[in-house]
Order: C-alpha cells, then sequence, then structure tokens
C-alpha cells in the first residue's frame, strides 16, 4: 500500500467514525431536536445530489424538482395511511414513489428536450406549480390528496419488525426515532452519494459533461443527445423520489405547502453554493443550507434580545433575508461556488482571464 | 352568451396588465438575453408603495379625489421603482455579465427573496387593502359589466404601449436599444454607451411594472408582499407566447394570455362536467406555456430560430 491511498483509507474511516457516532454527539450537546435537523440534512444532501445530476452534470437548469419530491412524498403517503386505510411496506412503496418520480422526470423531459437554459428553468418552474396546484386541488370530485390538508398519520417505516417511529432500547440505551431514521438515512444518502461517484466517471457521466458543454459537439460526438437527457432527468428525479419517501415517513404528515417553489429553490441553491457537478461540494452546500438557517433560526432572536432590549426584526424574517444576501453575496464573490471541482475552478479562471482582456480590447 | 363577454372582458383587463409587465420581461430579456428574476418585486412594490403613499395623505387628512390621489402615488411609487430596477441591475446583474449563466439568474432570485422580505419588514405579511377612494360604476356593455376603473387600464394600458413602441422605434435612445439589443460590442463600437442603455432598460421596464402593480392592487382591491410572484410568472410566460424579446409580441401575448385564462377559468367547469373547477385557473397560463415552448419556441411573432440557448 502506498502512502497516498493509506491516507485515503485514514480519511474515510475518519469519516465513517464521524458519521456513526455524529447523533450522539449532537443529541448529547444540543438535544433530540438537532438531530432532527441533521436528519433533515441527510434528506436535502440526497435532494441536492439528485438535482446535481441534472443540473451539475448535464447543465439542465430544473427549478421545478421539488415536484419528483412530492411524487415520492405522496406514492408513500397514499399507500402506507389510514387515507385509503392502505398499509403497504416500505419495501414496495418507496421504489414505487422512486420509479413513479422517474416517470415523472420523463414526462418532463421528452417535451422540454429542445429548451435550453432560462426556458427550460421557466418550464420546469410551471411543471412543478402544476403538480403542487393539483395536490392543493385533487380532493373534489373524488378525494385522492386531500387537498390543503394533507395526509396525516402516515406509517413510520418498519425494518425487520421494528417500527423506525418508536423509541427502542438496546442493551439499556435507549434510540430517540431520530437516531433510527438518522441511520438509515445515512445508509441511503451513501448509496445515493456512490451512485453519483460512479456515474460521474463512467461513460454516461462523460456523455453528461459533453452534453453540458456543447451539445452540438456533443451530438457530433455520436452521443445520443435525447436519451442522454432523459436518461439525466429520471435519474435525477429517482433520487429526489427516494428523499421524497423517507420524508413523508419520517414527518408523518405531507402536504403541498412543504413543496413550493421556494423548496425548488432552495435546493438548487444548495447546488450552486456548494459547486456545482462536484459532489463533495454539493453536500457540503447541502448540508450548510440546511444547518445555518436552523442556527440562525435560534440565535437571531436571542442576539437581539440581548443587544437591543427587544425584537426589532422577527427571526424568521431575518433568516430569509440573510438567505437572500447569501445567494447574492456568494454568486458575486464565488460564482463557482464554495467547493468546485478542480475543472469548474480552471474554466472560472480561464473566463474571468478572458473577460478581462475581453474588457481591455 | 353574457357569460362568454364577461369573460372577454375580464380577460382583456387582465390581459392588458400581464403585457405591461410582460413588457419589462421582454425589453431586458432582448438587450442581455436574462430573465429579470426579480421583476415580480418591481411590481409589487409599485403597488405598496402606492397604496402607503395614498393612506398616509388620507391619514394627514388630505382630502383630494380619488385619481389624484392615485397620480400622486404613482409619482412616488414610478421614479422609486425606476430606482429599484436600477440597484438590482448594478448589483445583480452587472457584476456578473459575462460570467456563466446560472450566476445571474441566483442573484436575481436572492434579490427577489430580499425584496419580498424586505416588504414583509415594511408592510408586514397581510393582505393590504386598496384604500376606498375610487369609485367602482358600473357600465354595461352586451349584457357583460365593467367598471369604469377597468376601462381606464385597458386605454392607460394601450397607451402607455403604444408610446413605449414609438419611442423604440423612432427616438435616438430607442435606436441605441435596438442596437444593443442586436449586437452590443458592435453597437458600442459605434458610440452607444452600452451600460448606459442596459441602465435605461431596466429602469423603464421597472417604471412600467410599478404602473402595472398599482393596475392589479386597484383591480383585486388588495396587494400583498408575495403578488409579484404569481403576476411575474404569468407576464413572462405572456413573453414568451408573443416571442420573447419582440416588443409587439408581449402585447399580443398578454392580451392573450388574459383572455386563455378568463375563459378557461370561466369554462372548465362546466366542459369537465364539474371534475375540474375555475380553482385550476393558475394553471393554463402553465399548459399554454408548456404548449407554446414545445410547438413554436419563438413564440407568436418572435423570429425563427432553432435552439433557445
Amino acid at each position: 500500500m502506498t502512502l497516498e491511498t493509506n491516507k485515503k483509507v485514514g480519511i474515510f474511516l475518519a469519516c465513517a467514525v464521524v458519521l456513526a457516532v455524529l447523533p450522539f454527539v449532537v443529541g448529547g450537546a444540543f438535544g433530540n431536536s438537532w438531530v432532527r435537523i441533521v436528519d433533515f440534512a441527510l434528506l436535502y444532501v440526497m435532494l441536492a445530489l439528485g438535482l446535481n445530476i441534472v443540473v451539475g452534470f448535464a447543465g439542465l437548469l430544473d427549478l421545478g424538482f421539488i415536484a419528483f419530491y412530492a411524487v415520492g412524498a405522496y406514492t408513500f403517503g397514499l399507500l402506507s395511511s389510514p387515507h385509503f386505510g392502505i398499509h403497504l411496506p416500505f419495501y414496495i412503496t418507496i421504489p414505487l414513489g422512486a420509479l413513479l418520480a422517474a416517470c415523472f422526470g420523463l414526462l418532463l423531459g421528452a417535451p422540454v428536450l429542445r429548451l435550453k437554459g432560462d426556458y427550460l428553468a421557466i418550464v420546469t418552474m410551471g411543471f412543478g406549480e402544476i403538480i403542487r396546484i393539483f395536490m392543493n386541488n385533487l380532493n373534489a370530485p373524488i378525494n385522492i390528496t386531500n387537498g390543503p390538508q394533507g395526509i396525516n398519520l402516515i406509517d413510520p417505516i418498519h425494518v425487520a419488525g421494528v417500527s423506525l417511529g418508536s423509541t427502542i432500547e438496546i442493551a439499556g440505551i435507549s434510540f430517540h426515532n431520530v437516531y433510527l431514521y438518522y441511520y438509515l438515512f445515512l445508509l441511503l444518502t451513501v448509496v445515493v452519494v456512490i451512485m453519483g461517484f460512479r456515474l460521474q466517471h463512467s461513460r454516461i457521466g462523460r456523455a453528461w459533461v459533453a452534453l453540458r458543454e456543447d451539445d452540438v459537439a456533443a451530438a457530433a460526438m455520436g452521443i445520443n443527445i435525447r436519451n442522454i437527457k432523459l436518461l439525466a432527468f429520471s435519474l435525477g428525479a429517482l433520487s429526489g423520489g427516494v428523499a421524497g419517501g423517507l420524508f413523508a415517513s419520517f414527518q408523518g404528515f405531507i402536504s403541498p405547502e412543504s413543496f413550493g417553489l421556494i423548496e425548488s429553490i432552495m435546493i438548487l441553491a444548495m447546488v450552486v453554493l456548494g459547486g456545482m457537478g462536484h459532489i463533495p461540494g454539493v453536500v457540503l452546500g447541502a448540508v450548510t443550507l440546511t444547518i445555518v438557517p436552523e442556527v440562525l433560526r435560534d440565535v437571531i432572536g436571542p442576539l437581539q434580545m440581548n443587544t437591543f432590549g427587544r425584537m426589532i426584526i422577527d427571526p424568521e424574517n431575518a433568516r430569509m433575508l440573510l438567505f437572500g444576501l447569501a445567494l447574492v453575496v456568494m454568486m458575486l464573490v464565488r460564482p463557482a461556488g464554495m467547493w468546485p471541482s478542480r475543472r469548474r475552478k480552471a474554466e472560472f479562471r480561464d473566463d474571468k482571464v478572458a473577460a478581462d482582456s475581453a474588457q481591455k480590447d | 352568451m353574457d357569460i362568454f363577454f364577461q369573460q372577454i372582458l375580464n380577460g382583456l383587463v387582465l390581459g392588458s396588465i400581464y403585457a405591461l409587465i410582460a413588457l419589462g420581461y421582454t425589453m431586458v430579456y432582448g438587450i442581455m438575453g436574462l430573465i429579470n428574476f426579480a421583476h415580480g418585486e418591481v411590481v409589487m412594490f409599485g403597488a405598496m408603495i402606492t397604496i402607503s403613499v395614498i393612506s398616509g395623505l388620507t391619514g394627514l387628512g388630505v382630502h383630494l379625489p380619488g385619481p389624484v390621489l392615485v397620480l400622486i402615488g404613482l409619482a412616488v411609487a414610478v421614479p422609486g421603482c425606476m430606482l429599484l430596477g436600477y440597484a438590482i441591475e448594478r448589483v445583480a446583474y452587472r457584476p456578473l455579465r459575462g460570467a456563466q449563466r446560472l450566476a445571474p439568474l441566483i442573484t436575481a432570485i436572492g434579490l427577489s427573496i430580499v425584496l419580498q422580505q424586505v416588504a414583509i419588514l415594511i408592510w408586514g405579511r397581510n393582505y393590504i387593502p386598496f384604500p376606498q377612494i375610487l369609485d367602482h360604476d358600473v357600465i354595461t356593455v352586451f349584457g357583460a359589466s365593467i367598471t369604469k376603473l377597468q376601462v381606464i387600464i385597458i386605454v392607460l394600458c394601450l397607451l402607455i404601449m403604444g408610446g413605449l413602441l414609438l419611442m423604440v422605434e423612432k427616438t435616438k435612445l430607442g435606436r441605441a436599444m435596438r442596437a444593443t439589443s442586436q449586437n452590443p460590442a458592435v453597437a458600442g463600437l459605434m458610440g452607444v454607451n452600452v451600460n448606459t442603455i442596459i441602465s435605461a432598460t431596466f429602469v423603464i421596464g421597472s417604471g412600467l411594472g410599478a404602473i402595472a402593480g398599482v393596475m392589479v392592487a386597484t383591480n383585486y382591491d388588495q396587494a400583498h408582499y408575495y403578488m409579484g410572484f404569481m403576476i411575474g410568472l404569468k407576464a413572462f410566460t405572456a413573453a414568451v407566447l408573443g416571442g420573447i424579446g419582440n416588443l409587439g409580441g408581449a402585447v399580443a401575448g398578454g392580451l392573450l394570455l388574459g383572455l386563455i385564462e378568463s375563459l378557461g377559468a370561466g369554462y372548465i367547469g362546466t366542459l369537465t362536467g364539474g371534475v375540474f373547477g375555475s380553482n385550476y385557473q393558475d394553471i393554463f397560463a402553465f399548459l399554454v406555456l408548456i404548449l407554446v415552448l414545445i410547438f413554436r419556441p419563438s413564440g407568436l411573432l418572435g423570429e425563427k430560430i432553432a435552439d433557445r440557448a
């Protein structure tokens, strides 16, 4: 074994240990509500990695990604809750939701094959809104989605007869449900991350990059643009669907409100702020954008009370304000994201040099 | 038949407002090739500022006829929104000119969030009623009713749009704008100050947006910090429908979209036997958008372009 691989194995093991004990450290220090936030961070990592396939690898700007999350969540919600009285196990509902989301991905992808850039963004945004409007209104004449009230009492996931929704005791230590879900989410996140890496370095991944850089040249090189675009849409939607199903069972409640445009924007921001097309960057972006707003929620209120003696800005308001400002400032300061891939970083440097020289001309 | 005519009138009112906002999108797109995502927020600010000015004046005990109050409100809101539009361009677009396409989109979305939150800080999260200072006299035409206010909205929109088209076609500024939209580099070589032209485009578009915002607020009798999102999206749809970058197209697209929407909402219930109701009204805009982009990506009046990048 070389020193280099030794180092890699060391980093890998350190990460594994940190991730394994993380919920206990967080839970011990800040309480279970923070473990819950960590769980959500993992869900968002899955979503952001799904969107990264579409936006980061294939360069197709998708502003309606949350629709696939919604499809996964509603599939799970409808098929394992008292709403229809159906209680299918998760190993049927989650794959079904993912498959259905992938089909919706194809459904969206097929008509927009010819569109690029901003046009694609607007159409996907419209698609996301259409899905949301349907979820909101499909309670009449036949009640399918229960309209704005959403679906309640969704079954928790059962693994080997153990419900992840309850607190269980192993060897005298009680595990709250947020811990159990943490390990399930972690497992699936790792699967999605590995899938992302394998895809990126495969023939398909290279085809996506070619498509992103220049679709005409890619077509000339023998890449089937249509199929490769559809594949990007459906694979991205697939992981969105999985995350949606997990969300439904974890939360136990879903309503159209959770699937608004702002959520799509949030996920896109995770991908772009983290570093488009760079898996570690996207993971960093997703974790940052989940955790930081929560920290702000806890900090802004007390901070104002301490410094001014009263609330000047409503914390929720201040949180969104800072989020918006952060988006603007980040894009102005680091347009390639927090942790861009080496390749993109180089591209940006070239762009900058080219732009500078163009200005001098 | 009455319903049909009524929906046509409603559609024309809605459509002329869409058209006015669509002009703001299409002008910016024509010159920079970018969607100004924050334009809807400018529309919202126009409505909010006008309402504040009017209620401020009436609160001070100023007694003036309703239309004069609205004009005073507009006299504050229009320059305010122009300033806002200028600031948006300087902050979100100019530093990123020549960068990858996604970057300005994200900054615009970020600014749009910031503007909404600022609106919440100033005006709160609730719907703000438009002060009851305008009379809602109803005129009946062929069994359909329309208020005088709505007639004024339509006429005013048509006048403004006509004026804008004249300006773009006949004046020096308009010629410079057209030159910049064709080729900024060459326009620069011909002595056009491209930066000024781009700023002017944002300023004019925002001014139109402010007027449109006031029209929306008077038409629905209320304003809200989130109103810019949906109306902006629909106006953008109108711009695409007409052929983005084409001013006449934006007007035609806006009117057409307004008509499609109100006729669709009026008839969807009877057509589908009550399965879908008028609560699906918002879907029409998106369906139209998707269909247009599939079958005629260049829009109704747009030039033939094979691929939209």
